[in-house]
């Protein structure tokens, strides 16, 4: 039968990459909430992200349910090794969604309990995937397809390193997405922002990248060996960081956020080849964490007609609600 | 101390999908609901049926919103607590549940936006559309989540090489034995949960004089349609329980608290049920009536739990108790219907303030009706989680400790007291506002959030005076 996997790895790192740039920038709004000049710039900035957040977030219920179907061994590893991580991220979400619904039904003394459950529920929920990403780095550890290690493998000084390095970069993405969104006063308050938190992010880069091939022979031997093209990843991350420096520089206000996202995408294209082929290190591979043939295809047919639907809406949703987000053109 | 991750895990799962399952089964119902309203006010141009519609749409958004969120947590339970069955089953259960989701995304994608907010902004003909899709949308959503959990209950259409599920065949696994039984039942129950909910609440306001007009179309309505589907529900549920017998024996058994085999089993109205000593106490019973309803015959034969070995058999108490509780609200809700059906013949329904009173009272009933139902079958599996190829023990995380599934377990309880509890109180102070008088003009969903909850507009607060 053909294989299918390929087809599945396509489309689940697709699912991958959307939620984390869409929920990451919504997520990052979240993050930068307690830090904004007052409470209707709070207002405007959850106004900017209100039209898309849930959108957003099913990339993540889609991506659970197609690992389940297409690579069940990444599943039936990752949430055991992760429980604590995974409870908390839901927890998080839970408490961010209901405070996106209930802040603007609240009476205004109110809504502080409000922006509290936003802001807390967004970052540990950004936390718990940094968190996620370092133990993906540092592997699991396995014995025939099941996973061994204890409740707390998941929290260590790298996988904090990368949870607080998940948190800076939410917070990049939704700093640059605010500049896109408004104007004024809260535009160049955003961009303050955007240039220490592009600090900081590079500063977690060029940690993660010296850390991992330190203590990683698989990772090491990958980079320094077998392919050196990979260098380019590096590279480019550093070109594309600086023309983003340069880009809050001037009155860009599409251009930053652009950037952000395609330093994003390096970053994920230069974690999946780190690894690749192996999608639960150090063991198993894609084809190893595969479901049957059967049922691939199975599932395959279904999404081939809804997803261009699903994706359809979404570029309808971001195109009715481009433009700036003003003070008096809230809903309520 | 040490704490059982198997037993913490089961109620966890318990917890976390009896509060789920009451969102999506009241949405279903009210879903239809909604449809049949946009359909008579498309047919008969009168504002009073869309006003109704308006006001249902509202509560609807609200508990959808509930049920999605509810159900992101139902989409990693598989994985945290119950990665081995979901390991060796993923072949058949991945695919299933992905549709379930596929179909969800598909539902909000094209439709659940427009039937929330776009009234004024699209022709009344594909708003009519929308309500009905969004209704078909929660049928087949449910239809996969079913067909998963009967092939839980009764495996068909696969086989096992190295301990893993592989499809032989979609049609039969899909289509398993018990799912056409277990779905019409529930679809059932939903019609019932949405009527009793929709009746309930017109008689509250039908009380406090409030939007009598509309509020008396929408309780004759529900009324004609409980009367028909509370006894129809009945007979499905016998139909269901005899498929049950023909596969799941010990679950029948169970129910019936019937310890050993016999010809002309007695139907117990009461017993306590003491697993340890193999019998019931304080039984009382009608003769050979269990039998008559099993069998149809008054001297056939029903296995008894002894038949299996003690291990085998499920916790007899609590499908016992939980199957009379679902029987006897089943039973009130025939009656109450009937009732209603008869007042409204004669004409007396509305001078009838004691049976509006009753009605305000059945609101939370099919709802505990709905969870007693999901314990007898759930429980009655034990100890199995794929029936008769994988035990729930098999089927735990072999990683999971004690501490772990606890830590979340309180977790879980917290997060939903807090966020169920708003959810509630917003839905109450929905319902207590009313009915406007007019069909209200929508906002501009220019700038507006295009989600379920924001279709309400009910402040959360008190209004400071």
């Amino acid at each position: 039968m053909f294989d299918f996997t390929y087809i599945w790895v396509m489309i689940i790192g697709f699912g991958v990459l959307m939620y984390v740039l869409t929920d990451g920038f919504d997520l990052g709004v979240g993050i930068l909430f307690p830090f904004a000049r007052s409470e209707q710039d709070r207002d405007i900035m959850m106004n900017t992200v209100a039209p898309v957040w849930d959108g957003n977030e099913t990339w993540l219920v889609l991506g659970g349910a197609g690992l389940l179907a297409a690579f069940p061994l990444v599943y039936t590893v990752f949430l055991p090794a992760l429980y604590i991580g995974v409870f908390l991220m839901l927890a998080g979400l839970i408490f961010r969604g209901v405070a996106f619904e209930f802040r603007f039904k609240a009476a205004k003394g109110r809504r502080f309990l409000w922006n509290a459950a936003f802001f807390g529920g967004s970052l540990v929920a950004t936390f718990a995937q940094g968190a996620v990403v370092g133990t993906f780095i540092q592997g699991f550890e396995t014995e025939n397809f099941r996973y061994v290690g204890g409740p707390m493998d998941w929290l260590t000084p790298f996988t904090v390193m990368t949870g607080l390095g998940m948190i800076v970069g939410y917070g990049l993405l939704g700093a640059t997405w605010l500049m896109l969104k408004t104007e004024g006063e809260t535009q160049r308050w955003a961009r303050g922002w955007a240039y220490r938190l592009l600090a900081a992010l590079m500063v977690f880069f060029v940690i993660v990248s010296l850390w991992t091939p330190l203590t990683d022979d698989y990772v090491r031997s990958r980079w320094f060996d077998n392919l050196t093209w990979l260098w380019l990843l590096p590279l480019a991350t550093v070109l594309v960081a600086a023309r983003l420096w340069g880009s809050l520089n001037r009155s860009y206000e599409a251009t930053p956020f652009i950037y952000t996202i395609l330093l994003f995408g390096l970053f994920y294209a230069g974690l999946l080849f780190s690894k690749w082929p192996y999608v639960v290190p150090p063991n198993y591979t894609f084809h190893d964490a595969a479901s049957a043939p059967e049922s691939q295809l199975f599932l395959l047919i279904g999404l081939l007609f809804v997803v261009p639907f699903v994706l359809m809406y979404t570029a309808w949703t971001y195109y009715v609600f481009r433009g700036k987000v003003r003070a008096d053109s809230g809903y309520h | 101390m040490e704490f059982d991750p198997l037993l913490l895990s089961r109620i966890q799962f318990a917890f976390v999908v009896s509060f789920h399952a009451i969102f999506p089964v009241f949405t279903i119902g009210l879903a239809t609901y909604i449809a049949l309203l946009e359909g008579i006010a498309y047919r008969t141009k009168d504002p009073d049926w869309a006003r109704l519609s308006q006001f249902w749409i509202k509560i609807f958004a609200v508990v959808f919103g509930m049920g999605v969120v509810s159900g992101l947590v139902m989409a990693f339970q598989f994985g945290t607590n119950w990665s081995e069955f979901s390991y060796r089953s993923a072949n058949f259960l991945g695919p299933v549940l992905a549709y379930e989701v596929v179909t969800a995304f598909f539902l909000e994608a094209a439709f659940l936006g427009v039937l929330l907010f776009g009234r004024n902004k699209v022709p009344p003909g594909v708003h009519l559309f929308a309500a009905i899709m969004v209704a078909v949308g929660t049928f087949i959503s449910s239809f996969w989540i079913l067909s998963a959990n009967s092939w839980m209950h009764t495996p068909a259409g696969f086989e096992l090489r190295d301990g893993m599920v592989h499809v032989t065949s979609w049609l039969e696994a899909i289509f398993n034995p018990s799912f056409p039984y277990r779905f019409t039942h529930m679809a059932v129950a939903s019609l019932l949960t949405g009527g009793f909910v929709v009746a309930g609440i017109s008689a509250w306001y039908l009380l406090r004089g409030h939007a009598v007009t509309a509020s008396k179309r929408a309780l004759k309505m529900t009324l004609i349609m409980l009367a028909v589907a509370a006894p129809a529900q009945l007979i499905i549920g016998d139909f269901h329980g005899l498929n049950t017998l023909e596969h799941q024996p010990a679950k029948v058994a169970a129910m019936e608290g019937a310890w050993e085999t016999q010809e002309g089993l007695p139907l117990l109205l009461f017993a306590i049920p003491d697993q340890a000593n193999e019998t019931n106490h304080f039984e009382i019973g009608i003769p050979k009536l269990a039998s008559l309803i099993l069998t149809h015959e008054w001297d056939g034969e029903v296995q008894g739990l002894k038949e299996w070995p003690a291990e085998e058999r499920p916790p007899v108490g609590i499908v016992f108790w939980s199957f009379r509780v679902m029987v006897a609200i089943g039973m009130l809700m025939i009656g109450v219907a009937l009732w209603g059906a008869w007042l409204l013949y004669r004409r007396r329904l509305l001078d009838h303030p004691v049976y509006l009173r009753v009605l305000t009272l059945m609101i939370p009933l099919p709802f505990v009706a709905v969870l007693a139902g999901w314990f007898v079958t759930e429980v009655g599996r034990q100890p199995y989680i794929l029936y008769g190829v994988i035990t729930v023990q098999e089927g735990l995380t072999p990683s999971l400790t004690g501490g772990m599934a606890l830590f979340t377990l309180i977790g879980y309880i917290v997060v939903y007291a807090l966020v169920f509890t708003a959810g509630l109180y917003y839905l109450t102070r929905i319902v207590r506002k009313g009915m406007p008088e007019e069909l209200e003009e929508q906002q501009d969903p220019q700038g507006r959030p295009k989600r379920p909850l924001s279709a309400a507009d009910t402040p959360l607060d008190e209004p400071s005076a």
